[in-house]
């Protein structure tokens, strides 16, 4: 079974973001950039496929910038056999790397492609779902376990009030949750050995694809600043204030 | 044109999301106008249906029942959305998990993009949306014929459901069975709990990896029963095993807006930030005075949590 997985350049998630004094957007000149941690966890799961000799290769699939091979250089040191790059400079939001994704999908053919739930830098939780609809395949978001079983795939997924269990019939689209698996870290000589990884790249015309945001970002503010208030010196004092100056309880 | 509202519903029960839903459909109204319909979809949801049809500003309840529509698989949901989509300019849905699992397929199948967790409604095409873990406020512009957007419940006042009100919406089914291959339900594992509902509670007091065992929680639970609140935790809790994940709160778990949340043994990362900053008064008790925590909190206790927690129970 080939199993792709479509990985997205990220602030890193322990840099605090700017933003622009224009307003026009977040500040990302000399921020460390790194592949979106949900990704991780995607590339992990297929690795672990692959090692359990349920998957027999792994593809790893970007859209974006030049500077996002960085991320398919991680991918194939976590363990994927080769890669794809998507390249465009345009403000690649989520429809548009679904797009791009599902003509890499109908090329390649794969029977399972996992991506992350969400991109930590938009926060979109959307581009799996879309994926799977223009596939027409089905999709097992937010997945804390993915078994494969008589061809099906069983996913458990995180919801709000707990765990839900779905059958989905192959090919299928999976996004990872945060505790589907513990990625592990690339050494050093599986990302020298990465460098010899084939990694193959075509622009989104050559693929045909539109891939640019049809949303206008009008501006980017940061959020209301919170105060930051005082230390109480004991549960009596906390307990006063909470009653008599916060008035939040009785 | 109209907007279609899909509502949240579990366990036979209209959720309370569906009524912060149909607020932000109420402000997009303000601006464009049209009526504001609401999409039952599942199994046996008569009553359901009723309950949305007492919502203020809804015109129109659909019902959609059928065995298909149980347990709002996406991917006929996301069908029978995109069949009836035509109708409107506007589709929304509540940022649950079934909101966020559904509407990016529909969005995908009428080839238009989708707004995650609206927080405000600039006019009928301009939303604000949280971006970077909450750290930056996007305000985007849509000029796609159809919207569809999540909304995240706890940035607009839930409308009152009036069910004396003579003038509540009419109710009418959707005849529409669409097929599924794709996809089958097998299982649930809910968490059961006598508490408020986390999204929704008045006050929060969550815990911690620094409550270091799930038995520790019990500290908790004391002064949660004596608060009327609901429990939640950070990730780094909840991946110790010592809660379910479905009290997760933050950037990829809950987003909460309690009057109070109380922080005990958390040490404020961005990322747990994201779900609780909007709380009206933040308490946190961490016994590091340095904790990045306290830079947010209005009221900070520095201190042992095993010391804390039994006087806190005790006197409140
Ligand atoms: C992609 C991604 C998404 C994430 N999403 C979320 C999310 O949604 N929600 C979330 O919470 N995290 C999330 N995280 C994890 C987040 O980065 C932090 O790791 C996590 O919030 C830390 O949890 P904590 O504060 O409980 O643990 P720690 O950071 O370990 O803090 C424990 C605190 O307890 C205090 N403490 C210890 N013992 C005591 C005691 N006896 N008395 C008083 N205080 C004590 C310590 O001083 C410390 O401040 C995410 C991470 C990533 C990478
Ligand atoms: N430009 C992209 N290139 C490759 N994969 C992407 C891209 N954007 C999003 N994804 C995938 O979709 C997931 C969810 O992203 P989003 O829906 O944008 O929050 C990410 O974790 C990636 O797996």
């Amino acid at each position: 079974m080939k199993v792709l997985v479509a990985v997205k350049r990220v602030i890193d998630y322990n840099v605090k973001i700017r933003v622009k004094s224009d307003h026009s957007d977040v500040d990302l000149t000399n921020v460390k950039m790194a592949l979106n941690p949900f990704c991780e966890i995607a590339v992990e799961e297929a690795v672990r496929l692959k090692e359990k000799g349920v998957a027999s290769e792994v593809v790893a699939v970007t859209v974006g910038p030049k500077a996002a091979q960085e991320q398919l250089c991680t991918a194939l040191a976590l363990g994927a056999d080769r890669a794809i790059h998507v390249q465009t400079d345009e403000r690649v939001e989520s429809l548009g790397a679904a797009k791009a994704l599902a003509k890499v999908v109908e090329g390649e053919q794969p029977d399972l492609v996992i991506l992350g739930k969400q991109a930590i830098d938009s926060d979109n939780n959307q581009t799996g779902q879309m994926l799977a609809a223009l596939t027409g395949r089905p999709q097992g978001t937010f997945a804390s376990e993915v078994v494969v079983e008589d061809g099906k795939l069983r996913v458990t997924r995180e919801i709000d009030g707990g765990l839900q269990t779905v059958e989905l019939v192959l090919p299928a689209i999976v996004t990872t949750d945060l505790r589907l698996n513990e990625p592990r870290y690339a050494k050093l000589p599986d990302i020298m050995k990465a460098k010899k990884k084939p990694l193959d790249v075509k622009t989104a015309e050559e693929l045909g694809v539109e891939v640019g945001s049809r949303l206008t970002l009008v501006k980017v503010e940061p959020p209301a600043e919170r105060q930051g208030g005082v230390k109480v010196g004991s549960v009596d004092e906390l307990i006063d204030k909470l009653k008599n100056e916060a008035k939040v309880i009785s | 044109m109209s907007i279609l509202v899909l509502a949240e519903h579990h366990d036979g029960k209209l959720g309370s999301a569906t009524a912060h839903a149909v607020a932000a459909a109420q402000a997009i109204a303000q601006d464009g106008g049209g009526d504001i319909d609401v999409l039952v979809a599942g199994e046996n949801v008569g009553t359901i249906a009723e309950a949305a049809a007492t919502l203020d500003g809804v015109a129109k309840v659909r019902v959609a029942d059928a065995a298909v529509y149980a347990h709002q698989l996406a991917e006929p949901l996301g069908e029978l959305l995109a069949e009836l989509a035509g109708d409107y300019s506007h589709v929304l849905a509540a940022a649950s998990t079934t909101g966020k699992n559904v509407l990016p397929r529909l969005a995908a199948l009428r080839n238009v993009a989708q707004l995650s967790e609206i927080i405000s409604v600039e006019s009928a095409d301009t939303f604000k949306r949280p971006i970077y873990a909450g750290n930056a406020i996007a305000t985007v512009q849509s000029d796609d014929a159809l919207k569809v957007i999540t909304v995240r419940a706890t940035a607009f006042d839930a409308v009152a459901g009036s069910l004396q009100d003579q003038g509540s919406a009419s109710i009418e089914a959707v005849d529409r069975v669409v097929d599924n291959a794709l996809s089958s339900f097998i299982g649930e594992e809910l968490a059961q709990s006598d508490r408020p509902e986390l999204s929704a509670a008045k006050v929060v007091v969550s815990g911690g990896r620094g409550m270091g065992s799930g038995e520790n929680f019990t500290l908790l639970e004391g002064i949660a029963d004596k608060l009327g609140a609901a429990i939640g935790a950070s990730r780094a809790a909840v991946d110790a095993g010592f809660v379910p994940n479905d009290m997760q709160v933050g950037q990829t778990g809950k987003i909460v807006a309690p009057e109070l949340y109380i922080a005990v043994g958390i040490s404020g990362a961005i990322q747990h930030l994201a779900g609780m900053k909007d709380a009206k008064v933040i308490v946190a008790i961490n016994k590091d005075e340095e904790a990045p925590i306290f830079q947010v909190v209005d009221y900070g206790l520095v201190g042992d949590l095993f010391e804390i927690l039994p006087e806190l129970e005790q006197k409140l």
